[in-house]
């Protein structure tokens, strides 16, 4: 492992039983519990009253099978370790999720159901979980899925907890689809209004290139390209624009990925709208960072929330109070009545007392 | 031919003389034949014999009555009075399912879901197609081909399976470890809840509020919710492919040889198998000339021509490193087509070997391939019945071809057992009972094997969630734990055998 000088890494662990115990424990006392692993993303969500429940320690992975394209690890791994062990056998989570602090696990990463710039090409988190170990909310341990890309033994409960913000149930190990790293990567820069950098995206991801990013950041359209030596040039060659020198590039994308572009910072409310990928620009008062090709958009502004929502709604999407908004109030977006139903009596089924993460997604879920 | 058919029981009709359940029929016939337009209910018994199995034909049970709803509208009258009679409701597509998903109730109603066959929009910007459930697969793709896009799942039935069902199974297909499943494919679906209240799941996003119970309805078998719309996402027509096709002396060499290929950091858009006995199948049924070997693998590339060119050389390379005898490339797009043919035409191949062929569908981690294949020739010798092997190598799903003949006493039966055994192996190398044609009523008892009682009894918790009646197609996909019980399988964990050095067939 590639650890820092400084940093002391704490030893692979299999805190299953003392999990279950501390669930047990729970349950007995009737006392709720706020499942934890580095906090890098504590910010997201509506605040969650539980009493903390720490799975950093369990940690390790457990199985990776290069020529299966496939790892297992427990929840508490931090993401870094899995991205460096993938890195050093040329492969990658092609979802490339933001990290949002040093410590970022593996658990939180997928009840969090986040991803970066390759997503709408790649897929998102939910598409590369393959299996998972679960404690639900009677305590008990239940596997779902597994270690095979092709499985539809049994309803899909593993997907069902990416994105769940750890209400339905304790990750404690997750397999997931892993994919060969590209061989060479370019990014094309191009002056571009918001307009025209929309269709533009649009009409890039309705060809057949190799389009692994594409974003749009005050005045400036960048396309990333994946794949090949011979099919990442062809590609440039077609598309023209201007290439970015390889770090200048990355760090780019990174910054895009890690919310640290100038944009991300400022007064407001940071908002996240996940919208059909062609919607034209939003009749808001922010400038939005687009990314995944159109279809996720960020913004500052202090704009009334149900117009924020109103507008992603329109255009057939919805919009996140991603951070900086009103944790006691709603920061996903309002389901309807049925749907919302439907939710209950899911998280019931999973989590009947009601112990995980109370309130962390919607109010009374 | 028929098996003995698992019992479902009913709680409506238990313990319903004749005469109650005559009665009953003729309510649900008048209450339904009042709400649904001329021509859509079906009650007499010649109508209904089209509709007693799916693909599985070696189960068959009539249906009640079969209902085939045009509209949104039309599948909630029939579900709310179905809910309010508290009678069972199996929906179906085109019938193309192999695992008995689709099975009718002789005490319940058939929901048929073909007529609604309309293609209700292609959004072309954001590269989605609205679809009723009836769309064929394959239509999809015809219909957006101008375009430039397609619809990537293709699994063997395309032409004539719908998009309703490929949702319900989760269907995969050849091209799988590149472009994914149903459900990498599908931005959202519209279902109706068995007490007829309608409900998008999903949307023209990538992503949608709350819970992914989008990913949930996929691949849960009608037992959730009936869908009667979904929005597929459309891929960019690759503009090239090209295909190697290596033959090996055994079976284990081209099993590395995949490996190899996947190591490398290629992605090969479909990554195939085919074992001797499946060679000289194709080989006998159409001029396709494959090499007389133990093991054939076809590779197939796709992308630009730049890309393409230069993977298919490397692809070649490794093929020959890994030892196979013979590698050859496809130099056009018609020689494509003619090495595919023979894999494609793998299915009606075999059913020449023999009267019936009983196909599985477990999935196991590719490394374990040469152990399995011997467990398989084993367990083939064992029950004294023919086993051959088409392997969906990329992604470790496999396709052993039970030969039998249903005519002979007792085969279907052997199949069967051998059939269970074969699955049973598969998970005890920490694999799944089914990677893309469902457990249904065909699996059911594999399931036990599979999953635990408290994991079976968290997917009926589920099911109940959505369904608190237990009336969409009951019976199939999740044991009862009873069941279980009676069937006496050993549960196993992770792989772990009980006693892993014990012989079993």
């Amino acid at each position: 492992m590639t650890a820092g000088n400084s940093v002391s890494i704490p030893p692979d662990a299999d805190l299953t039983e003392a999990l279950q115990n501390a669930i047990h424990a729970a349950l007995a006392d009737q006392r709720p519990l706020e499942i934890l692993g580095s906090g890098s993303k504590r910010f997201l969500g509506r605040e969650s009253s539980g009493q903390r429940l720490d799975i950093g320690g369990h940690r390790g992975i457990v199985t990776y099978e290069p020529s299966e394209l496939v790892m297992t690890a427990r929840s508490g791994t931090p993401l870094a370790e899995i991205e460096s062990l993938l890195g050093r056998h040329g492969q990658m989570l092609a979802f490339e999720p933001p990290h949002f602090g040093p410590g970022a696990t593996l658990g939180g990463t997928v009840a969090c159901n986040l991803a970066g710039p390759r997503r709408p090409y790649a897929g998102a988190t939910r598409d590369f979980v393959l299996g998972t170990r679960v404690i639900n909310g009677k305590g008990e341990i239940l596997r779902f899925g597994g270690e095979v890309m092709k499985n539809v033994a049994g309803y899909d409960i593993s997907r069902l907890m990416a994105g769940a913000m750890g209400t339905l149930g304790l990750l404690l190990e997750v397999s997931l689809k892993v994919l060969p790293a590209p061989r060479v990567e370019a990014t094309l820069a191009f002056e571009r209004d918001e307009p025209q950098a929309l269709v533009d995206m649009n009409r890039c991801a309705g060809r057949p290139l190799p389009v692994s990013a594409a974003a749009w950041c005050a005045g400036v359209m960048y396309v990333r390209l994946s794949g090949s030596e011979t099919g990442v040039a062809a590609a440039c060659a077609e598309l023209g624009g201007d290439e970015m020198l390889p770090d200048t590039a990355l760090a780019f994308w990174d910054a895009l990925k890690e919310q640290r572009l100038a944009a991300f910072s400022g007064e407001g409310v940071l908002w996240r709208l996940s919208l059909p990928p062609a919607t034209g620009s939003l009749p808001l008062d922010a400038e939005s960072v687009i990314d995944w090709g159109g279809a996720q958009r960020w913004l500052r502004t202090d704009e009334d929330a149900e117009r924020v929502r109103w507008v992603a709604g329109e255009a057939g999407g919805h919009a996140v109070a991603f951070k900086d908004g009103d944790r006691q109030g709603s920061v996903f977006h309002p389901m309807g009545g049925v749907l919302m139903q439907l939710h209950r009596r899911v998280k019931d089924a999973l989590d009947p007392h009601g112990l995980f993460n109370p309130g962390r997604m919607y109010a009374g879920l | 031919m028929s098996c003995p058919l698992p019992e479902i029981r009913v709680t409506s009709t238990v313990g319903k003389t004749e005469e109650e359940l005559s009665r009953r029929r003729a309510e649900l016939a008048a209450r339904l034949g009042k709400q649904l337009p001329a021509g859509t209910l079906l009650t007499h018994e010649d109508e209904l014999r089209p509709f007693e199995c799916d693909a599985l034909s070696a189960y068959r049970r009539q249906p009640l009555m079969v209902a085939m709803p045009r509209t949104v509208a039309e599948v909630q009258a029939v579900l709310r009075t179905c809910h309010d009679m508290a009678v069972p409701v199996v929906a179906r597509g085109a019938g193309t399912g192999l695992s008995g998903g689709a099975l009718p109730l002789e005490q319940g109603v058939l929901l048929n879901l073909s007529r609604m066959d309309q293609v209700l929009e292609v959004d072309v910007p954001n590269r989605l197609a609205r679809v009723q459930p009836g769309v064929r697969n394959l239509h999809i793709s015809e219909r957006v081909a101008q375009h430039g896009l397609y619809y990537a799942p293709d699994p063997s039935s395309q032409i004539a399976c719908s998009i309703g069902g490929n949702v319900a199974e989760n269907a995969g297909g050849v091209h799988c470890l590149k472009y994914g499943l149903t459900v990498h494919n599908v931005a959202s679906v519209e279902v109706v809840t068995i007490d007829g209240q309608h409900v998008r799941l999903g949307g023209p996003a990538l992503d949608a509020p709350g819970y992914d119970l989008l990913a949930l309805i996929h691949g849960s078998e009608g037992l959730l919710a009936v869908i009667v719309e979904v929005t597929v996402r459309l891929l960019p027509k690759p503009v090239y492919a090209q295909v190697a096709v290596a033959a090996f002396a055994r079976v284990d060499a081209a099993g590395d040889a995949v490996a190899s290929i996947i190591a490398s950091g290629v992605l090969p858009a479909g990554l195939e198998m085919m074992d001797r006995g499946c060679i000289e199948a194709v080989n006998g049924f159409l001029d396709v000339g494959y090499p007389d070997c133990a093991g054939l693998v076809l590779c197939e590339l796709d992308g630009t021509q730049a890309e393409v060119s230069s993977q298919i050389e490397a692809v070649s390379g490794i093929l020959r490193d890994a030892g196979a005898v013979e590698v050859t490339v496809s130099r056009s797009e018609e020689e494509r087509l003619r090495l595919w043919s023979g894999r494609k035409a793998a299915f009606p191949a075999v059913g020449r070997l023999a009267p019936d062929y009983y196909c599985m569908d477990g999935t196991i981690p590719r490394r374990h391939l040469a152990r399995v294949l011997n467990e398989i020739k084993a367990l083939s010798e064992h029950y004294r019945l023919s086993v051959v092997n088409v392997f969906h190598a990329g992604d470790g799903n496999m396709h052993p071809l039970i030969l039998y003949d249903a005519n002979r006493e007792g085969e279907l039966q052997r199949a069967e057992k051998l059939g269970g055994e074969i699955l049973e192996a598969c998970v005890a190398a920490g694999g799944t009972i089914t990677g893309e044609h469902g457990v249904g009523i065909e699996k059911i008892d594999q399931m036990c094997v599979q999953f635990s009682p408290t994991e079976l009894q968290q997917f009926h918790d589920l099911k109940a969630a959505f369904d608190p009646s237990g009336l969409l197609n009951p019976g199939k996909a999740v044991p009862t734990l009873a069941r279980c019980a009676e069937f006496g399988a050993m549960h196993v964990h992770g792989g772990r055998l009980p006693f892993p050095d014990l012989e079993r067939f």
